[in-house]
């Protein structure tokens, strides 16, 4: 009996999905845990693998086509036996009369997806091919991650001398290429990594267990306020606050540290003030879930990419206890990859709040939308020489514009205020992000 | 400095002790009249006379009683066995007398006992007669276990284990009684439980002890050749362990292979491994690799012997292993 293989959910968001490409062709052999097809969610690019041995035997999906997670893509089973695809593949129930028109198509063409799109009677049906079906039972495919970064992988393999050793020298193992049995790294990596002047060493990050949020409930004060202010402003009320800092010290400390070959943005600096602006303001630290408010107890800060077609928020994780040069390191490989739209689901969920910084692009102040389920943002324009009073004079300092963006059913204004003051104290008096 | 056989080194060591203090004789199968199934004991009973070095029947279990019983009323004995394959006969004296009177006697009764004998393969002798069984006997507390590389250490070990207070199992091999080495003159005594290092090198240890110290000094020549240099360390007692000497070597080259003729399963190299991976995990850059018989019994077929036997080029890329240098 063919199983089939269902489009599985990639991504904790992830609705549809396109095939970029087969990897298999139908009448290929496939083992379990074998990618079968690339897969484009709406976050990265992803490999479904088969779960079960035999033979590939039909293609419902064909490469560039779209289907909903749950559909049926494939179907796998012993040679030479026959698929009946309308059999096999029940329409929806809900399904409009687009899929019906459709199917005797999918019976007898080899690749039923190239069948026409719906026609526009059916305006609302989704882009899944039209053999889309409800998920059956069968189970699910697997999910494997697109070109892995050894880095990146759950666990860092290093020998454990590669790690007392990286402890002692401020190695930072994430950076450190192994070149040991799957990627272990060993002593002559962390030697190498040693001697090249430019590796970054920042005081080691030893993760320890990371508390889990508390989820509380809310107030009934506090129930009113997220009714009325969701109907004042439906979906996220945001409510703004917008703060100039000095950034002057940093940038000494930047310039320092570049002529000392340790390369930190300012942005770098910005991650880790916001972070540990949270543990000095832990309301600010909430997420809305429903009815119950998380109160988290990591500061976990995102980091909004511009990547082709749109952006992404990797998040840095406990960014309070980790140190620029880590945070550095960090964030670089993150945006890296998601550019490449390689970045794993768990990667760019969490936090509770995110850094968007479009200085670079010489924007002096902006205001930015929340990535829910956080509670607030921060928009960070340019540093810029601007003419400010110091002291009854007008002088020229190096001055940033940050805006601060909550969501008012669980933030309020005073609260997010009370985070600005934090977070601008932090920067102008950068001593405390560097320990 | 005289250089000697092993046998010639052991039968040196017997003698000396024995005209040392009338308490020590010797006792086993052949080890008077023929002067000894491997010669160790030649001329020692026209030395001695037959009260000192006694022939016994086949009775492995039986002799092994009667040294027991001699050590707890005085005497020091030293019993051979002919091989230690026999002497798995004589555990029962070994293990539950032997290596327990002490302690159950709250200290009343003392066993100063030698057994000794050739342990590990002859050369196409088959499956009973090619075990190498030093794991056996150092499992249990109360023995020691000795396993000597050279007729000069054999020699100093020797000595030292007859003058030792408890039950020593003294391991040697018949394929050394001929092997020759420079013995020094006079007095020598080596102490139990110290390891000897007899390369110093900074890329991996290498520990063995008895015959095999042959093949490993082989392969650390070998990787010489490579430019790979290793810490060879000869641990002569198996117990009491030298961990000392093995962390210290491990600590400084952050790797080890452990080569042993025994089987792997519950080998003395599992200790020792053990040993390793509990005191200087933090050292550690490469799992510790070992070396040992394979699992199968011992075929008289020579081809097949070998196939399941420690050689130097095992050992050699057991060491590129834990350098991550493996070939192919």
């Amino acid at each position: 009996m063919a199983t089939e293989i269902q489009l599985p959910a990639l991504s904790p968001t992830m609705k549809e999905g396109k095939i970029l490409k087969w990897l298999k062709k139908e009448g290929d052999q496939v083992s379990s845990g074998d990618a079968i097809a690339e897969v484009e969610t709406d976050k990265s690019n992803l490999e479904v693998e088969a779960y079960d041995d035999g033979v590939l035997l039909k293609i419902l999906v064909p490469a560039g086509e779209v289907a909903e997670v749950g559909a049926p893509i494939a179907f796998v089973g012993k040679k030479g036996e026959v698929v009946n695809v309308s059999a096999a593949a029940p329409k929806k129930a809900a399904e409009p009369p687009a899929a019906e028109a459709a199917k005797p198509a999918a019976a007898q063409a080899p690749k039923p997806a190239a069948a026409p799109a719906p026609p526009p009677p059916a305006p609302a049906a989704p882009k899944a091919p039209a053999v889309s079906v409800p998920a059956r039972s069968s189970p699910p495919a697997q999910v494997v991650q697109l070109r892995p970064e050894p880095a990146a992988e759950g666990r860092l393999r290093a020998s454990p001398l590669a790690k007392r050793m990286a402890q002692e020298a401020g190695v930072n193992l994430g950076a450190v290429q192994g070149s040991g049995p799957q990627g272990r790294i060993v002593k002559r990596d962390i030697q190498a990594a040693m001697s090249e002047p430019q590796a970054v060493r920042p005081v080691p990050y030893v993760p320890g267990v990371r508390a889990e949020p508390d989820v509380l409930p809310l107030s009934s004060m506090r129930k009113v306020i997220a009714q009325r202010m969701a109907e004042v402003k439906p979906g996220v009320p945001h409510f703004y606050l917008t703060i100039d800092v000095d950034m002057e010290a940093v940038l000494a400390i930047r310039e320092e540290a570049k002529a000392a070959e340790l390369k930190v943005s300012v942005n770098d600096f910005i991650v880790k003030a916001a972070a540990l602006a949270l543990s000095k303001v832990p309301k600010v630290n909430v997420s809305l879930q429903g009815d119950r408010v998380l109160q988290f107890h990591t500061q976990d800060v995102g980091i909004a990419v511009a990547i082709e077609d749109g952006l992404i928020t990797p998040v840095i994780r406990d960014a309070d206890r980790k140190s620029l040069g880590t945070i550095a390191a960090e964030a670089k490989e993150l945006a890296e990859r998601a550019r490449r739209k390689a970045l794993k689901p768990e990667e760019y969920t969490g936090g509770s709040v995110t850094v968007s910084n479009l200085g670079m692009f010489g924007v002096d102040a902006f205001i930015a939308v929340i990535n829910p389920p956080q509670a607030s943002i921060l928009a960070v324009g340019a540093v810029a020489d601007r003419v400010v009073a110091r002291g009854g004079q007008p002088v020229v300092r190096k001055m940033m514009t940050v805006t601060f963006s909550g969501d008012h059913r669980i933030v309020d204004g005073a609260l997010g205020a009370q985070y600005l003051q934090e977070l601008k104290a932090l920067l102008e008096h950068p001593v405390r992000l560097l320990f | 400095m005289a250089e000697l056989a092993w046998r010639e080194a052991l039968n040196q060591a017997l003698s000396e002790e024995m005209e040392r203090d009338a308490n020590v004789f010797l006792m086993g199968e052949e080890v008077a009249r023929y002067d000894g199934a491997y010669k160790v004991s030649q001329g020692l009973l026209a030395k001695f006379g037959s009260a000192r070095v006694v022939d016994t029947p086949i009775s492995e279990l039986g002799f092994a009683g009667i040294g027991v019983g001699a050590a707890m009323v005085g005497l020091r004995p030293v019993i051979e066995m002919m091989t230690w394959n026999f002497a798995i006969l004589a555990m029962d004296q070994i293990v539950n007398n032997a290596a327990k009177v002490r302690q159950m006697s709250g200290g009343q009764l003392r066993c100063p006992i030698v057994f000794r004998g050739p342990n590990g393969a002859g050369g196409r002798l088959a499956a009973q007669h090619s075990q190498a069984l030093e794991a056996n006997y150092a499992h249990f507390p109360g023995l020691k276990v000795v396993a000597p590389s050279t007729p000069a250490e054999a020699k100093g070990l020797l000595k030292s284990s007859i003058r030792d207070d408890n039950p020593v199992i003294f391991l040697e091999a018949e394929l050394l009684y001929g092997v020759k080495g420079e013995v020094p003159e006079g007095e020598l005594l080596l102490p139990l439980g110290k390891a000897a290092l007899k390369r110093e090198g900074d890329d991996c240890t290498l520990i063995t002890w008895g015959r095999m110290y042959y093949h490993v000094e082989e392969a650390a020549k070998q990787l010489e050749a490579e430019g790979i240099h290793v810490d060879l360390l000869d641990l002569r007692t198996l117990k009491p362990l030298d961990e000392e000497a093995i962390l210290a070597s491990v600590r400084k080259t952050n790797r080890a292979v452990i080569v042993e003729e025994g089987w792997s399963f519950c080998g003395v190299g599992a200790q020792i491994s053990d040993t390793i991976q509990s005191q200087a995990f933090d050292a550690l850059d490469a799992p510790v690799q070992r070396v040992a018989g394979l699992d199968v019994n011992r075929s008289y077929a020579a081809v097949l012997e070998h196939a399941a036997e420690v050689n130097p080029a095992r050992v050699v890329a057991a060491v590129k292993k834990v350098l991550y240098r493996e070939e192919g």
